[in-house]
């Protein structure tokens, strides 16, 4: 087999950081070629370099056996390069064709104008059409984006790519917001393209599926890469292991649970959107002190808007909420909180931290007003916040140059730590903890996993919501199935199985013997 | 668990040296850069001047000399003498106070386009209870009226604060709008039922001896009033209440991010008015002090601008209460040094002007010093847009 790409001895530093050390990666035509790593093992800089968003310090990168020097994405996309991000690079108010001629558009007419000519939608619409045929990527070419579900969405930035004549196609995190259908369809998609050709570099660290898809696994750590295998001669355990450098637990190590007393009782709950339509209906459930009640569903089916509304941040339509006895419904946040609520957001940069905080004033966010960070309620004592930060960072392994970096320069798996340092900082009775590992790497999920497990073994009721379903099944000591704004069954953890929440999640129910 | 920890120690990058330095190298940038233009308005000027024969009394410089003098000029009458440098500190006190109003502001995630109105309420309420008042000790008198151009310009400042909070409705609209209503307003006051009658222009009675800010230096004849230092214990204190108070933070977290405050059990929507008041009250005091200090009467029509260029001001310093004293003080530098560079260089004072837009030009697009310095941006920087500009 011929090799599409090679990056020779790539060498990028940042200052304090060896973010790429003398990388070799290449890529032989018509492979799908999976990059594992955790966050900030390297492989986004190794991307940003190929795709001529960072120069690199050394090396050198050949595509088709001529070396290429890449100053910018414009001439990455010129040379045949091509980039799904994780997050879309899509106008929302466009049609699918809009977005896929932006920047590169054909004028029909009135020639002498150059780019300001007529737009030629016709063509790229027939051209559209055709590389969907060809590739197996269905898509109304007319659609607006903002219409579509969020698949279809990824499929429009693989024909963008297409469409600007890539031969290695560059995919960042591409299943994390896919449903479990969703990445099968991907999985096909991916398999047509390399069939006709094109090249893969499949950037993920989930183990599960690098070993579905891919014909080849190089594993990054530290910026070095530490491995390549076959998937036929690997295991998820042995990926994982030379992934963080240590042997890792997959499962979560966990006792059986010995739940006490309800904590949160919820009853008949509603919740309505801005339009009137109620995404939460009439839900009830409760949650005990020591026990894991997880909640499975696919994603967009109410889960969000559950856990708005007992957090308080979102308004209840009707129907009770009781957190130790005390009725909470619509009582606000704040007092949420205090009543002794942890809230793992599920968006962790839109509700769960400040960017331009540090991490020492990340750390008091729900808390900045009580002692000992203020002793009356209106001037603080930021050496206590400070304190509280040294702790806490080193209790919780928030991989961090000082207390005083700001939120946003830490990798995510550090940033989800450090809103789980500050949430189980507090008091609490009951914890909210809503996809809690999402994005994050092998060494942080297993870190957060044994934290959770920790505090329910404490006596906290939890409440786990993710779309994960190893994680509801390795966590959960209950399963509740949410489907179209409902809990339609409940399950002990024991008898769950993969099967019976994938079509319960699908909303087909089995009749109970 | 077998992972070591990092040793912590703190940390600070070349970069963030360079991030500090960058508002300094857009003032020396937009200096260069105004030279280049005062340059080639005299190459112009003289040019067309020789085009009239006879008549080149327009000037005997050079480009090199006018340019020399212009800048020359500029710098001795800010800062030449004893006197110069005590009207430029005059002219900076406003710029600080209104600064700070309109960097509490941002930083609350609030744009605060109001200050002029605010600082005309402000204006208005401390002459009216200084010249109303008789009687009072001069202690009580002047607190008495900062207070009431504080109050003035922050309940004023309340309004589009609540408007937000409670309906939703931009800041930017309103304070706009406001400042027409303000000024309009207090023109009429002072036209009107507030008119010193016996005044020969339109303007209110003068303020009693009582309600006067002391003199800095009384045994001088320098006008440089205590005004100074009011305002920079303001900074000391606004520097004060953001960064080491409950408020502050709640302020700041609105500011950042109103998801993460919601989040966090704060009220948005109150923290909104509070910021506006606190913003409104900075840019009210500002008026107050202009008026105690140095002018003791209000003048109809008397268009400041305080207000206008506090937003550039707040730029410059990037929010930052430090900041705002040598931001200020440049401007007030600028606004004072204006006219000796006129007379010496016989230029358009619209000169300093170009100048001051400049500056704000280069500090408000970074990109551009950072290209011309080959400052990289720092790593891991989000480009952060002023939020809420197209309802979001």
């Amino acid at each position: 087999m011929t090799l599409a790409l090679q990056m020779k001895g790539i060498t990028k530093r940042f200052p304090g950081v060896l973010a790429n050390d003398k990388i070799d990666f290449d890529l032989e035509k018509g492979e799908i070629h999976a990059l594992l790593g955790e966050n900030g093992a390297g492989k986004t800089t190794l991307m940003n370099i190929l795709y001529g968003l960072y120069r690199p310090d050394e090396g050198h990168i050949f595509l088709d056996g001529k070396e290429l020097i890449i100053h910018s994405p414009h001439d990455a996309i010129r040379s045949g390069l091509g980039m799904v991000h994780q997050h879309f690079m899509l106008v929302p108010v466009m049609t699918v064709t809009e977005n896929i001629v932006l920047g590169v558009e054909q004028t029909d007419r009135l020639k002498f104008l150059g780019r300001l000519g007529h737009l030629d939608l016709n063509t790229a619409r027939e051209k559209i059409r055709d590389l969907s045929h060809q590739y197996g990527l269905d898509v109304d070419p007319d659609a607006y984006i903002k219409d579509l579900p969020v698949g279809m969405q990824q499929r429009v930035e693989i024909i963008k790519a297409l469409y600007r004549q890539a031969k290695v196609l560059i995919l960042d995190e591409p299943t994390a917001v896919l449903t479990p259908q969703e990445i099968e369809d991907l999985f096909k998609v991916l398999h047509s393209l390399t069939d006709k050709g094109i090249s893969v570099i499949f950037i993920t660290h989930k183990l599960k599926e690098v070993l579905a898809i891919s014909d080849r696994i190089t594993v990054l750590r530290n910026g070095k890469v530490v491995g390549s295998a076959k998937p036929e001669e690997s295991t998820e355990f042995t990926l994982a292991c030379s992934m963080v450098g240590r042997d890792v637990i997959l499962t979560v190590e966990k006792e059986s649970a010995k739940p006490k007393e309800v904590i949160l009782d919820v009853k008949d709950l509603r919740v309505d959107d801005h339009r009137g339509q109620s995404t939460v209906c009439g839900t009830s459930f409760f949650v005990r002190s020591g026990e894991v009640l997880g909640i499975a569903g696919v994603q967009g089916n109410g889960q969000t808007e559950l856990v708005e509304a007992l957090t308080g941040l979102c308004h209840v339509a009707s129907g009770k909420m009781f957190l130790q006895g005390n009725d909470v419904t619509n009582a606000g946040s704040r007092q949420v909180i205090q009543t002794g609520v942890a809230h793992i957001p599920e968006d962790r940069h839109e509700y769960g931290m400040v960017f331009g905080y540090s991490i020492a004033d990340n750390l008091v966010l729900c808390s900045y007003y009580q002692p000992p960070f203020s002793q009356n309620g209106f001037v603080m004592d930021n050496n206590a916040v400070d304190e509280n930060a040294r702790k806490l960072v080193k209790e919780y392994d928030i991989r961090t140059p000082s207390i005083y970096t700001l939120g946003q320069s830490l990798s995510g798996g550090n940033q989800q730590k450090m809103v789980v340092a500050r949430e189980f900082s507090r008091p609490i009775r009951l914890l909210i903890a809503s996809q809690p590992t999402r994005g994050l790497d092998v060494g942080s999920i297993e870190f957060i996993h044994k934290r959770i497990i920790e505090q329910r073994d404490h006596g906290v009721a939890v409440l786990l919501v993710s779309a994960e379903l190893d994680e509801i099944m390795s966590l959960s000591d209950r399963i509740a199935v949410m489907y179209r704004g409902q809990i339609i069954e409940t399950l002990d953890a024991q008898d769950a199985t993969r099967e019976g929440l994938g079509l319960l999640m699908a909303g087909i129910r089995k009749e109970k013997v | 668990m077998s992972a070591t920890t990092q040793p912590i120690k703190p940390k600070i990058d070349r970069s963030q040296i360079m991030e500090a330095l960058i508002p300094v190298l857009a003032v020396i940038t937009a200096l260069i850069a105004g030279a280049i233009i005062i340059m080639v308005s005299q190459l112009i000027s003289a040019n067309l001047a020789t085009g009239f024969k006879g008549v080149s009394s327009a000037s005997t410089k050079t480009p090199w000399q006018t340019l020399i003098s212009a800048y020359v000029g500029l710098f001795q009458g800010a800062f030449g003498s004893p006197r110069a440098i005590s009207e430029t500190l005059i002219a900076t006190t406003p710029y600080i106070l209104t600064g700070l109003a309109v960097a509490v502001g941002f930083r609350g995630g609030l744009f605060n386009i109001g200050a002029e109105g605010q600082y005309y309420v402000g204006s208005i309420c401390a002459v009216f209870v200084g010249y109303s008042f008789k009687g009072l000790p001069p202690f009580l008198h002047i607190t008495l009226s900062m207070l009431a151009g504080i109050v003035g310009g922050g309940l004023f400042a309340a309004i589009p604060g609540y408007l937000k909070a409670r309906f939703g409705t931009h800041e930017v609209i309103n304070t706009i709008m406001l400042n027409y209503i303000g000024v309009k307003t207090i023109d009429w006051l002072v036209r009107g039922p507030l008119r010193d009658p016996k005044a020969s222009l339109d303007q209110t009675y003068y303020i009693l001896d009582s309600a006067k800010l002391p003199k800095l230096l009384p045994w001088t004849d320098l006008r440089v009033h205590i005004g100074i230092v009011i305002a920079l214990v303001m900074v000391f204190v606004i520097n004060w209440l953001l960064f080491k108070t409950t408020l502050g933070y709640e302020l700041r977290t609105v500011g950042s991010n109103p998801s993460v405050a919601r989040y966090a059990g704060m009220s948005v929507a109150r923290n909104f008015v509070v910021t506006m008041i606190i913003s409104g009250g900075l840019a009210g005091m500002a008026g107050a002090v202009q008026q105690l200090g140095m002018n003791y009467t209000l003048k109809a029509v008397f268009a400041t601008g305080y207000g206008f260029d506090s937003i550039a001001v707040a730029l410059l310093a990037k929010s930052n209460p430090f900041g705002i004293i040598p931001a200020a003080l440049l401007w007030g530098a600028l606004r004072n040094g204006a006219s000796l560079m006129q007379v010496r260089s016989n230029m358009s004072i619209d000169l300093i002007n170009i100048v001051q837009a400049l500056v704000i030009m280069f500090v408000a697009a970074d990109q551009m010093i950072r290209w011309l310095y080959h400052i990289k941006t720092a790593r891991d920087t989000k480009v952060v847009f002023t939020r809420g500009w197209g309802g979001g």
